[in-house]
């Protein structure tokens, strides 16, 4: 058994947790103080944490000169739907991987993973004019169906984890109470889903919110661009950016993940298993 | 039973699915105009900067006012991934009217067919006002698939009040200093604490190239229909005497080799290099964000044996597969013309390459902050062989960035970086 850690040691582990939560939060900060720069106070020698002339004007600049408020509703509709959709699709499929044993199961999974090694590039020309010929080129629908489908993979791959540590007691128990195979589904397994949904909700809606290259080479039409694409205008000829605007677009933009993540976080923990077959 | 809180949150995705759904069909498509309708041209630009992106916009909105039945779509794309961007809709044909992009870019669409041949579609007022040097930048296989709007010249910016103190007497716009000269006042102006230049040389290849023309340093040379990279002594000047900068003399700080242009502002503003060689549209950030006290001049290009630089001009194109050519040229006509041009390159902070836009820049601007340098530096800006090289991106990136880094970093001798640079040669030029 263990005993209980001495005050040195409960002390060292607390410096620990908080050297690991500067160097977690650091590049936010960092992020943070950059937003409220003027230009002069981004080019010192010694750049200082707090800004000595805070400002606003780098938000002004990136909202005025790209659009952003209209970018990032592009972003969170687009990621909201991706989020729904993988979880929609994954979960009966992910379910009847883990459930169902066959050979086609197998041959489902090792093609789910194959399909990972094929290099991005060697894609998007074909991807393209697939959606072109369904004219689905230029439209949120595509760049959902994009989004989806490349999330789906790791989607099956980690829910059905899931799905395999949930008892199959508990199932045949409901069965036993009388419970149809859809009521078992419903009252029983989808609601310890719950963090595994949870999970893949948020796998999908960081991706599809992070992503770049198909929105850039998908959606022409400047009124439905996503945010990194209009973020990455603030990078010039060989890498040089404008530090303030593009500090201040990207501080806007991480803002909706970790709203989305602070509100979906609870679901995550996945206590309530505990006990549960016990006895 | 679901919890209630799961059955919300079910809701709540099938509102949104639905919703993006119906959001989507409004957003998709629209790519078919009616025929009755003005005729429309997307333009994919690529300016960045705060002035520069609203000049563009601007001479757009202008040209939509006064052309209703020629409506312009101002795109906008970005530098780091235009390459791929614009791959893709050649691709998949539908690549944006009017292209914005740079001439050693451009020769990989232009030989892929990609590109209108522009020599029937611009009129003779532009054609003349630009030098024939720049038009062969974007002249591939006998055909103009662009027309070079904006140069951008190496110059050296320096820190007045470090000259004044060492004695250095800054050169007339039209007088610039030979290497010999650069490297002496670079040694007066060292002392502890503070180097004479900073080399910013993070991507060494295109600046080692660009003032190679220098001492008519080619480092491609074609010889019936065969490219091959030869280095003899005209090549290596350039990279031998920065070395010795920054070994010898010790003149050039060794911390800025790892550095981009504007890596190096924190400390030249804080006085720890004298001169910083470097771009003309350096001087933007120099207005920008150096310190209000601090007094800051601009250098004309050092010369060799002549103050030649390669010439890699930006430049709009004319998508081969567009349905509109002559308005797209009529447009183009009009973005580019003598005032327009000025406005632009006076956003971007660079270079005119039309001579009358050039004169009304340098009018407007009364010469001032280094405009008056870089009106100058134009008529050394040229084409070089490197940039009609088919496969000078991957020996860049492959062979001569790690070379030359190596070299800079005293890593190995100016007999190995020819070797490697050659010897890269033939793997890409096979």
């Amino acid at each position: 058994m263990l005993g209980k850690p001495s005050r040195t040691g409960r002390a060292l582990q607390y410096l620990a947790l908080a050297a690991y939560l500067v160097f977690l939060g650091f590049p936010l900060v960092w992020l943070l103080s950059t937003a409220f720069k003027p230009p002069r106070e981004l080019v010192q020698l010694h750049p200082a944490l707090i800004p000595s002339n805070p400002t606003f004007q780098n938000f002004v600049q990136a909202f005025t000169e790209q659009e952003l408020g209209r970018a990032a509703w592009n972003s969170l509709q687009v990621s909201l739907a991706s989020a729904v959709l993988t979880v929609l699709v994954a979960m009966p499929a992910s379910y009847a991987l883990a459930r169902f044993k066959s050979k086609l199961g197998t041959v489902a999974l090792g093609w789910v993973l194959l399909s990972q090694l094929f290099p991005f590039v060697l894609l998007i020309i074909p991807i393209f004019l697939v959606l072109r010929q369904a004219g689905l080129a230029n439209s949120h629908a595509g760049l959902i169906l994009i989004y989806v489908v490349w999330a789906l993979p790791f989607a099956l791959w980690m829910l059905q984890g899931f799905v395999r540590n949930i008892p199959r007691e508990l199932e045949e128990a409901a069965s036993v109470d009388g419970a149809s195979r859809l009521q078992t589904l419903r009252r029983v397994v989808f609601p310890l889903l719950a963090p595994g949904l949870v999970a893949t909700a948020l796998f999908s809606f960081i991706s599809a919110w992070n992503e770049f290259f198909f929105a850039l080479v998908l959606i022409k039409t400047p009124e439905l661009q996503t945010l990194p694409v209009a973020l990455a205008r603030f990078v010039g000829i060989e890498g040089t950016a404008r530090l303030g605007p593009l500090a201040a677009g990207s501080l806007l933009a991480t803002l909706p993940s970790l709203v989305f993540f602070a509100f979906m976080q609870r679901r995550l923990s996945s206590g309530s298993l505990a006990g549960a077959v016990k006895g | 039973m679901l919890p209630i809180r799961f059955r919300r949150l079910a809701a709540a995705a099938a509102v949104a699915v639905v919703g993006v759904g119906a959001l989507a069909a409004c957003g998709s498509g629209g790519d078919d105009e009616a025929s009755s309708g003005p005729v429309k041209l997307r333009f994919l630009s690529l300016a960045w900067q705060k002035e520069s992106l609203q000049a563009n916009k601007d001479l757009v909105a202008k040209w939509n006012s006064e052309h209703p039945d020629i409506q312009v779509e101002y795109v906008q794309g970005d530098w780091n991934s235009v390459h791929d961007q614009l791959l893709t809709s050649f691709e998949g044909g539908d690549a944006p009217d009017i292209v914005h992009y740079e001439a050693s870019s451009i020769g990989e669409f232009s030989k892929q067919g990609y590109l209108a041949d522009l020599k029937d579609l611009i009129p003779a007022d532009l054609k003349g006002q630009i030098d024939q040097g720049v038009w062969d930048t974007t002249t591939f296989d006998g055909q103009v698939t662009g027309v070079p709007f904006l140069l951008e010249s190496q110059v050296v910016i320096a820190n007045k009040k470090l000259l004044d103190a060492a004695g250095v007497t800054v050169p007339a716009a039209d007088a610039g200093w030979t290497w010999d000269e650069f490297q002496a006042n670079a040694q007066k102006l060292t002392k502890s604490g503070q180097y004479g230049v900073a080399w910013a040389l993070k991507s060494p290849t295109n600046r080692v190239l660009n003032l190679a023309l220098n001492y008519d340093g080619k480092f491609f040379y074609t010889d019936g229909g065969k490219t091959e990279v030869k280095i003899g002594d005209a090549e290596k000047e350039i990279p031998k005497r920065i070395h010795d900068m920054l070994y010898t003399s010790k003149t050039a700080s060794p911390e800025a080799l790892g550095m981009s242009g504007a890596d190096t502002l924190p400390g030249f503003f804080a006085g720890k290099y004298a001169m910083l060689p470097g771009s003309v549209s350096l001087r933007q950030q120099m207005v920008e964000q150096a310190p209000k006290d601090f007094e800051w001049v601009t250098l004309p290009p050092v010369k060799g044996l002549s103050a030649n630089q390669a010439a890699n001009p930006q430049t709009l194109s004319i998508s081969a597969d567009s349905k509109h050519k002559e308005q797209a040229a009529q447009f183009l006509s009009f973005f580019l013309n003598p005032t327009n041009m000025a406005t632009l390159a006076k956003g971007d902070w660079l270079v005119p390459t039309g001579k009358q836009a050039n004169e009304e820049l340098v009018k407007l601007t009364e010469g001032k902050q280094g405009w008056d340098v870089a009106a100058n530096s134009a008529a050394d800006l040229t084409v070089a062989p490197f940039q009609q090289a088919d496969g000078y991106p991957e020996w860049k990136t492959k062979y001569a960035t790690p070379a030359l880094q190596q070299y800079f970093a005293n890593k190995i001798t100016l007999d190995q970086l020819a070797a490697q640079l050659v010897d890269g040669g033939k793997q890409v030029l096979r």
